[in-house]
């Protein structure tokens, strides 16, 4: 491997392998919030109980036919595909010139919503009955029983999920390319194409994909840790009448 | 009278099943009703079918003078006059100890935070689990579970507290600490409806004793009439079985 090389690329050209990697994070982070809540949402919404008759039953019906159109469709076509049919599409049939990163950040984040939608439904059908009846027993509506007992465990439990989407986006958003969002694939590229050196920019790009996706996992398993808190609790009430050794040469310090 | 909760003609099928037959059932305020009866007698889903969990195919449930099977009537208000405790705890999972006993105060009945804790703590020392307030669910034991249960359903101050098989899914020596409480709530003069298998409780707290078998009521009366001296043939067949076991 052509060491100096690889330095010379890095030397020449870091600003701009900076700013491709600051784009894919920004895109990717972006993406990923909006489309865990468009998931959180959809998965709240096509699991609302229905009833056996009425105006609610038809509405319902009607907005989860919509939802599972809507998740079929972006889970079933290449997100590229997708970008050049928004992007361009708008463009040409509708007649609106979207901000291409607008574009960009539109395109990751239904996608990602789509994903989500299922993994959240997956999470809620996951979550033991009887979570719900004592929810509902206690008084609590669907929307209550959702909010405040059911999703903060879906979210701990698909947290491992959400970061695979969330790393997946990270490596996904270079297909954006195709719209020509300056991302890191798309800076990486002109910068081979303008010195016709291949090997070396992509290999660096590879490297700073790695770096991004495994700092991601590894802030994502710092937060499980976190909602999960502390293996053990203290006793309420008793704190002073066991004094540990330690305790005691502290005070007496 | 003045009764509480009053069940008239209540049935309940799945599918084809019929598991409530035509219930005629009350209970007055004060009172502490024991159910008893084999497994799949329907005992479970009459309770259930009580506070809604199930929804009823036929009948009527009265409380305090209303029909709560009603179109209109919001079954959410109702719900938090009765207290339920499960079987399997179905303590929320997300919250510690205290936060499983004020989550439902403050979200569905509205009260301050500090209230809430206020309440809570008086209801956590009377199953002895005030110590253990920041313990989360899982840390805990099935005995110890199941009493934070029953501090959870009384910090709602309901007026009716129901019990659906407490003290099944525990280990035998766990069984005692949670009778235990539940012996003291009926002393406090609480009204209580308790599906049991515990015979020696039921005979010792309940004021009235109800035996069911698939889905309808074979006897009711006091627990020395039912438990000692039952009038029905399929009852003393029931004691004679659950006695053997023992």
């Amino acid at each position: 491997m052509r060491l100096e090389l690889i330095i010379k690329i890095l030397t020449e050209n870091w600003h701009m392998f900076l700013r491709g990697a600051g784009m894919t994070l920004y895109i990717s982070v972006i993406g990923t919030i909006f489309g865990f809540i468009i998931g959180l949402i959809v998965g709240i919404i096509r699991t609302i109980p229905i009833p056996e008759r009425g105006f609610k039953k038809g509405f319902l019906k009607v907005i989860n036919w919509l939802l599972s159109a809507y998740i079929e469709f972006f889970r079933g076509t290449p997100m590229m595909v997708q970008a050049m049919v928004i992007y361009y599409g708008s463009a040409e049939a509708l007649g609106i010139n979207m901000d291409k990163y607008a574009a960009a950040i539109f395109i990751v984040s239904i996608n990602t919503g789509a994903y989500m939608a299922e993994i959240v439904r997956g999470g809620i059908i996951s979550i033991d009955k009887g979570q719900f009846e004592a929810a509902h027993a206690m008084g609590m509506n669907h929307f209550q029983t959702m909010i405040y007992v059911v999703m903060p465990q879906v979210i701990r439990n698909i947290l491992p999920a959400t970061g695979n989407e969330f790393v997946i986006n990270i490596k996904d958003t270079s297909v954006l390319n195709v719209i020509s969002v300056s991302e890191l694939f798309f800076t990486t590229k002109s910068i081979a194409g303008n010195s016709f050196i291949f090997y070396p920019p992509f290999f660096i790009a590879c490297v700073l994909y790695f770096v991004m996706t495994f700092t991601v996992t590894r802030i994502l398993r710092f937060i499980e840790k976190k909602i999960d808190g502390p293996e053990n609790f203290i006793l309420a009430g008793n704190q002073m009448q066991v004094a540990k050794p330690e305790d005691m040469l502290k005070r007496s310090n | 009278m003045d009764n509480i909760i009053e069940i008239q003609h209540l049935s309940k099928t799945f599918g084809s099943n019929e598991v409530l037959k035509d219930i005629d059932f009350s209970v007055k305020k004060g009172e502490v009703v024991c159910i008893i009866g084999s497994s799949g007698s329907g005992k479970s889903t009459l309770l259930r079918c009580i506070n809604l969990l199930e929804k009823p195919s036929g009948g009527q449930i009265i409380y305090k003078g209303e029909n709560i099977l009603d179109e209109k009537h919001d079954i959410y208000a109702y719900r938090t006059k009765l207290g339920m405790v499960f079987q399997q705890f179905n303590l929320f999972n997300n919250y510690n100890v205290l936060g499983n006993c004020i989550v439902g105060q403050m979200k569905v009945l509205k009260r301050t935070r500090e209230e809430a804790i206020n309440v809570a703590m008086k209801y956590l020392k009377v199953v002895g689990m005030d110590q253990y307030i920041n313990a989360k669910p899982k840390q805990l034991s099935g005995g110890q579970k199941q009493r934070v249960a029953i501090a959870r359903a009384l910090s709602m101050e309901p007026d009716v507290m129901l019990f659906d098989e407490p003290t099944s899914a525990l280990d035998p020596e766990m069984v005692g600490e949670v009778l235990k409480v539940m012996k003291e709530l009926a002393e406090l003069g609480l009204t209580m409806l308790i599906v049991t298998h515990e015979m020696g409780f039921a005979r010792d707290v309940a004021d009235r004793v109800v035996f069911m078998d698939q889905g309808v009521i074979v006897e009711e009366g006091p627990p020395e009439q039912v438990l000692v001296n039952p009038v029905q043939e399929r009852t003393r067949e029931f004691l004679r079985r659950t006695l053997n076991e023992l």
